[in-house]
């Protein structure tokens, strides 16, 4: 009987550390099943995101503070490391690649822990104009100080050095790989772990409620302070593998629109739940690099997509996700699949006209010659001739009025769902 | 010297008017619904192309019109159909809101107008040289500039101490739940004021944008150093406002003419910096006509550490 229960309890531990191993393994192995170039510089592209991501997350979500200047450390971490490197090239310094990270995400947290003491004195929006300003101000100096950020062209180094730990010495993209894989767990790890310390639970209490954290003895400020530096340091970590990866990092790495990339990116994925910023990176950075191959009106659609969410879904996707927990627990998801079914029509018909509008449009403007025929969903057509602006708008009016018919429907659903749920636990 | 001092002086109040016609709608904006509102750069960039596409098919006139009204009515909807339905999520949703507006409206205007320049000149009647003192010369547009701005600042200033609206603005700063009580609709004034710092924005795209340059990354570039002018000038306060456009203005303007550097400041003590290359070189090597661009952000974040409420401001939220 008592071992039973022990058993019992030990289960649930036993069923994380084999998923959490499982996860590890699939990581590891990915490179193995997507071996394409392509692939390769995705994979290392989305590590690399996760742990920006979530650093930007210890700020937003964990922490109340919405920065407008996150790609400073993201890119201060990144010029270290690629000086490191650097160094190392010429034979200055012997550091092994390995631990190039931690080089550029302590320089980092030092200009964290500067930033943050001058800039967390209040949260909301004063917090966001200091960030904003500090931003700026990096990303000016950047030009007036060419011996460390290299002016226009950046800066670049070799990452192929045998002065490493390990039997590898990352010449090849998917060595680089195994690099960024090995810290991106280590700093998922970190970082979850830092939301289960004090610290972490003192960063959400003074989200909440910064008066009554006071109140029961925290310094709001200290808290956010250290918050911020910890955060400064994972993204310098995270520009630190960007810079081994590129071999260089120019001043767009630090700029605002580095800081706005990670900002929706977070957003996006929802900053509500830890795993919500790793969603965002992933999905977020695999569009990016896919979509940006096929239409140059990639970053409309990744704005347009961040204002919906801005708007119908300020939890982001994991917020949607975790929406359907107790309604999946209760056994009745597959009542609201109907109503997202019919809502799902009318959304893409929406969508696709949206997209026909945008694509011609963007062919008017761009390309070097607007008579040309476009191709489009492997259909060719004339950009100036009516018929496919005709089609856009009846789609996207069509699929407006059926999508709000539809939306009344889900709602339903919903209230539905709601309703045999509050019966079910009484 | 002097000379130098005059076409500064012309330049700064120039500039300075510009930003203030930003920063004014800014600043209520935020005094009214504690809206920081990104995307109000982007009205400006919209004011430039809207006053582009009118000026091609019409002309310049009609363009100083009706641009500024098709802004405002931009704003109006944005407000009413975009920001009314976040303000339930609280300031930093609406402030995010506000950003996502500015990123799509900046890919809309790519999308619409190219990513080049667009050819928005100065109208012909008014482009030649109205008078030239000591070897400057003061052209008719910079007059006109000049004109547009003072009016419009007069305007503003009648519109806000005299009407019955801006007497409402004025109270509903300070007191909207009362103002609220005694019946008047505060969302609606909201509203009027959104649109009506859109509009005001979109008159200085009109002027500013065949002065300076009208393309796609313009309220990116103008954008981040409106909410200077606001910080410094305190957070809701349109004299605040006022008074710090003229003097970020004067800072960017007066700062290109000064080259001078530490190493020429050292020399004057007679020590020769060491030539050796490095952080050290750069930083004795910069000259201040260099630092133009980060002054006003250097600026902002040493008032918002040390008077968070700037200039004139009365409250630190």
């Amino acid at each position: 009987m008592k071992d039973n229960t022990a058993a019992s309890a030990m289960r649930p531990f036993v069923v994380k550390s084999l998923a959490i191993l499982a996860v590890v393994a699939i990581i590891l192995l990915l490179p193995q099943i997507f071996q394409t170039r392509f692939a390769q510089s995705l994979l290392n592209q989305i590590g690399i995101a996760v742990i920006f991501a979530l650093s930007y997350n210890m700020l937003l979500g964990q922490g109340g503070m919405l920065s407008f200047g996150h790609a400073v450390f993201y890119g201060l971490g990144g010029f270290m490391a690629i000086h490191t490197l650097k160094m190392v090239n010429n034979g200055v310094v012997p550091i092994p690649t390995e631990l190039v990270p931690l080089i550029g995400g302590a320089f980092s947290c030092i200009f964290g822990l500067i930033f943050g003491l001058i800039s967390t004195r209040r949260a909301a929006i004063p917090f966001a104009l200091i960030t904003l300003g500090i931003g700026e101000l990096i990303a000016s100096c950047a030009l007036i100080f060419p011996s460390f950020f290299g002016g226009e062209e950046g800066v670049s180094a070799n990452r192929w050095t045998d002065v490493t730990l390990s039997p590898l010495n990352f010449g090849r993209a998917g060595e680089v790989y195994l690099l960024i894989a090995a810290w991106m767990l280590v700093c998922v790890f970190l970082m979850y772990l830092l939301t289960r310390t004090p610290l972490g639970r003192m960063a959400n209490a003074v989200r909440d409620n910064p008066e009554r954290a006071r109140f029961i003895g925290y310094n709001p400020h200290m808290v956010r302070t250290i918050q911020f530096s910890l955060s400064a340091f994972f993204a310098g970590i995270a520009g630190s593998l960007f810079a081994i990866n590129f071999e260089i990092i120019t001043a767009h790495a630090l700029g605002m629109m580095a800081s706005a990339d990670v900002l929706m990116m977070t957003y996006i994925g929802g900053v509500g739940h830890f795993f919500g910023p790793i969603l965002g990176a992933v999905l977020v950075t695999f569009l990016q690099l896919v979509l940006a191959n096929i239409t140059h009106a990639w970053l409309l659609y990744f704005g347009l997509l961040f204002m919906c969410m801005v708007l119908w879904a300020p939890n982001g996707i994991s917020g949607l996700i975790m929406l359907h927990e107790p309604v999946w627990k209760a056994g009745l998801f597959k009542k609201l699949l109907p109503s997202y079914g019919r809502a799902l029509v009318p959304g893409l018909v929406l969508f696709l006209g949206v997209i026909i509008l945008v694509e011609i449009n963007y062919h008017l403007s761009l390309s070097t010659n607007p008579e040309s025929p476009m191709s489009l969903f492997g259909i060719e057509i004339s950009a100036q001739s009516a018929p496919p602006w005709i089609a856009s708008l009846l789609l996207m009016t069509v699929g407006f009025l059926f999508f709000r018919k539809a939306a009344f429907q889900v709602r339903d659903a919903w209230d539905e769902v709601t309703r045999r749920m509050r019966k079910g636990e009484h | 010297m002097l000379e130098f001092i005059l076409l500064s002086c012309i330049n700064t109040l120039i500039y300075g008017l510009l930003l203030f016609m930003l920063s004014s709608g800014l600043t209520l904006i935020f005094g009214l619904m504690n809206v920081l509102n990104f995307a109000h750069a982007s009205f400006y960039m919209l004011g430039a192309y809207f006053a582009y596409e009118v000026s091609t098919h019409i002309g310049f006139w009609p363009a100083l019109v009706f641009a500024p009204l098709g802004v405002g009515l931009v704003g109006i909807f944005i407000e009413r159909y975009g920001l009314r339905s976040v303000h339930k999520y609280g300031h930093v949703a609406e402030l995010l809101f506000t950003f996502g507006v500015f990123y799509v409206v900046n890919e809309l205007v790519i999308l619409i107008w190219g990513r080049n320049p667009v050819a928005y000149k100065i109208p012909e009647m008014l482009d030649f040289t109205l008078m030239s003192a000591m070897g400057t010369e003061f052209s008719a547009y910079r007059a006109f500039m000049l004109l547009i701005s003072v009016s419009m600042f007069a305007v503003l200033f009648f519109a806000i101490t005299r009407t019955r609206l801006g007497l409402i603005i004025q109270a509903a700063l300070t007191h909207p739940d009362m103002v609220g009580s005694l019946g008047h609709n505060v969302p609606l004034v909201f509203m009027y004021v959104f649109g009506g710092g859109a509009a005001l924005a979109g008159l200085a795209g009109v002027i500013g944008g065949n002065y300076l340059i009208t393309e796609p990354a313009m309220a990116l570039n103008l954008g981040p150093i409106v909410f200077v002018v606001v910080v410094v000038g305190g957070m809701g306060s349109l004299t605040g406002a006022f008074v710090a456009s003229l003097l970020i203005a004067a800072l960017q303007t007066f700062a290109v003419g000064f080259e001078v550097s530490l190493s020429d400041l050292l020399a004057l003590w007679g020590v020769s910096a060491p030539d050796a290359g490095g952080f050290f070189h750069d930083l004795l090597r910069i000259e201040i006509s260099h630092t133009r661009g980060m002054m006003p952000y250097l600026f902002m974040v040493l008032m918002l550490v040390f008077k968070p409420k700037g200039l004139m401001g009365t409250r630190e939220e």
